[in-house]
């Protein structure tokens, strides 16, 4: 059986003890570099079917056995403190995101370009692979990470996303927005906390307005589980979420090469996709 | 949009479709490649460099570089060049835009060349196209569409990037679409397939950062000017650290199918010293969906 990850309570946690076995920059901080992934078969929020149980469940155990080799979704479920999840939301215990109000889907327009999903217009990736937060997806959901003494770099493979992590840094002014908000860290320990504010209005991740913010810790494994690290992710915004939710699940080693992902150049389904869409207003659509 | 603007777009986007008809503007064509052999090109270009002087006896100086942890010579930075090369490589005077209602936005400053020697090397018939996707840039310039610029353009667009250097890895972060290279330190092999970035291998000669590209997509330009390549353009890089805030970019250019013999672009690049310079996002997709689906806008 494939087993994704384990990253047991002592291993994450208790830091202190085992300092000395986490790999260290120069500067003495953990060192985040190299190609990760988060690919996972827990989804974000639980299923309704397994409502009040935390726990994975012999449903997803069959689909797991059933399933053969590598799947570009993962081929494990994220599994923490030995305790293999069915959902990445932790917090609330229920598993599900705190909406507001039931999200407008964003597919069932096709008057302009500017109606179509961000994935299908190139612009970021599909369920938010770079985020922030930084969600696994269907495939590729691959990270390269470059750390410097002032930087943290994460190229993000869907759409050769880049999220720059200034340390030490200050946001700018309100109205500098960004698709990917602005990111600045700081170290809490060896734990390594990326606050990001600044979104734009248009960035849509799980129906946020501009005004989310997204607080990520990343903390490394050792011993057995020194090929992965932990992800954390707090989200807040208020006019969307009735409280600040949290999901967690890892991020493990994982062997290259990342290609190139060149989306917008090859798009020739967005044109199709309109063009057909006229071609049905004019009549001249073919069913 | 106002509406100049969208009069705008309707023209460009009928020089799009008139070239694309012509088979001119051939983009439709998913190119994944395996590898061709380099021989003759790898043959090619070390006549080129054997014939080269390094930059740092060039210029005699004895600059010591600030160093990584791992003694390297520290190129961590946001870097931009500052030259007109984007517009075109080669000695250029100002001159209009094909465009008119943009004004001085749209207009070429005049800059002096960056290739040495002063002219690029074409073949007779490379020399013929390349005239032609000059008259024809705004068609079929890849930049007007925001295509990955591909090496060497991205590090002479007029945009910051940004080198991430540790002692285990060499990456370029670009302002322009997003761009990212990372600079393999051991000898990944072959390219798999090309891309628009290319595949890059670098390592140290002495204080030089070399790095060698290779599995670029044919579909990239060098510049505005129409200055272009076919597929089997092979990239040498040289980066020299020159002083605290500058360096010396150099690129040699191999492709047997295009010019006569290799050729090099040199340039100084230089740090952005802003105590809150950083690089910003420009996801230009956004901003070229009015000009490439404006036309399926419903009426």
């Amino acid at each position: 059986m494939k087993i994704g990850v384990r990253l047991s309570a002592a291993a994450v946690f208790v830091v202190v003890t085992a300092a000395a076995q986490i790999p260290r920059t120069p500067d003495g901080h953990p060192d985040f570099q190299g190609l990760w992934t988060n690919a996972t078969l827990t989804p974000v929020e639980r299923p309704p079917r397994l409502a009040g149980n935390a726990n994975l469940v012999d449903f997803f155990h069959l689909e797991l056995r059933d399933g053969e080799g590598e799947q570009d979704h993962g081929s494990a479920l994220a599994s923490i403190n030995g305790v293999e999840r069915s959902s990445l939301v932790v917090d609330p215990p229920d598993g599900k995101i705190p909406l507001r109000a039931a999200r407008v889907p964003e597919h069932s327009r096709f008057d302009s370009v500017r109606d179509r999903p961000l994935s299908e217009r190139c612009l970021m990736g599909f369920g938010a692979p770079a985020g922030p937060p930084m969600l696994p997806v269907l495939d590729n959901s691959n990270y390269q990470i470059v750390q410097t003494p002032d930087y943290v770099m994460i190229m993000v493979e869907m759409v050769h996303d880049v999220r720059i992590v200034r340390m030490n840094g200050m946001h700018p002014p309100q109205n500098v927005r960004q698709w990917m908000g602005d990111s600045i860290g700081h170290w809490e320990g060896d734990t390594l906390i990326v606050d990001t504010t600044n979104f734009t209005s248009k960035t849509r991740f799980r129906g946020a307005s501009q005004d989310m913010h997204v607080i990520e810790r990343f903390t490394r494994g050792t011993g057995e589980d020194a090929g992965a690290f932990l992800y954390k992710a707090t989200i807040d915004d208020p006019a969307t979420f009735s409280k600040p939710w949290t999901m967690e699940y890892p991020f493990l080693a994982t062997a290259g090469p990342i290609f190139e992902y060149a989306c917008h150049e090859g798009n020739y389904a967005l044109a199709d996709i309109l063009g057909g869409a006229r071609k049905e207003d004019a009549g001249t659509g073919k069913r | 949009m106002p509406g100049a603007n969208c009069d705008k777009l309707a023209k460009v986007r009928e020089h799009l479709i008139i070239f694309e008809a012509q088979g001119l503007g051939e983009i439709d064509q998913m190119q994944i490649r395996f590898q061709r052999s380099t021989i003759g090109v790898v043959a090619a270009l070390g006549l080129a460099l054997g014939a080269g002087v390094s930059p740092a006896a060039a210029q005699g100086t004895a600059y010591k570089p600030p160093r990584t942890s791992d003694g390297k010579p520290n190129m961590n930075g946001i870097w931009q060049a500052l030259n007109f090369a984007n517009w075109d490589l080669q000695d250029h005077a100002s001159g209009p835009s094909v465009e008119t209602d943009c004004g001085a936005l749209c207009a070429e400053p005049g800059g002096p060349g960056v290739v040495e020697g002063g002219e690029i090397p074409y073949l007779p018939a490379a020399k013929a196209k390349k005239e032609e996707n000059k008259k024809n840039h705004m068609a079929l310039d890849p930049e007007v569409r925001c295509y990955l610029p591909g090496v060497p353009r991205a590090n002479y667009m007029p945009y910051p990037f940004q080198i991430f250097q540790s002692d285990k890895a060499f990456a370029i972060a670009y302002q322009y679409d997003g761009a990212f290279r990372n600079i393999y330190l051991k000898d990944p092999g072959p390219a798999p397939a090309d891309s628009w970035m290319g595949q890059s291998y670098g390592k140290w000669e002495g204080d030089t950062f070399v790095v060698d590209v290779t599995g670029l997509d044919e579909r990239t330009w060098f510049d505005r000017a129409g200055d272009y390549h076919s597929d089997e353009l092979h990239v040498v890089e040289r980066y020299t650290l020159t002083g605290p805030d500058t360096m010396n970019y150099e690129a040699t250019i191999t492709d047997p199918k295009v010019y006569s013999r290799p050729w090099k672009i040199s340039m100084p690049l230089y740090k952005h010293v802003e105590k809150n310079a950083r690089l910003m996002e420009f996801k230009c997709v956004e901003f070229v969906e009015e000009l490439m689906y404006g036309q399926y806008r419903k009426k």
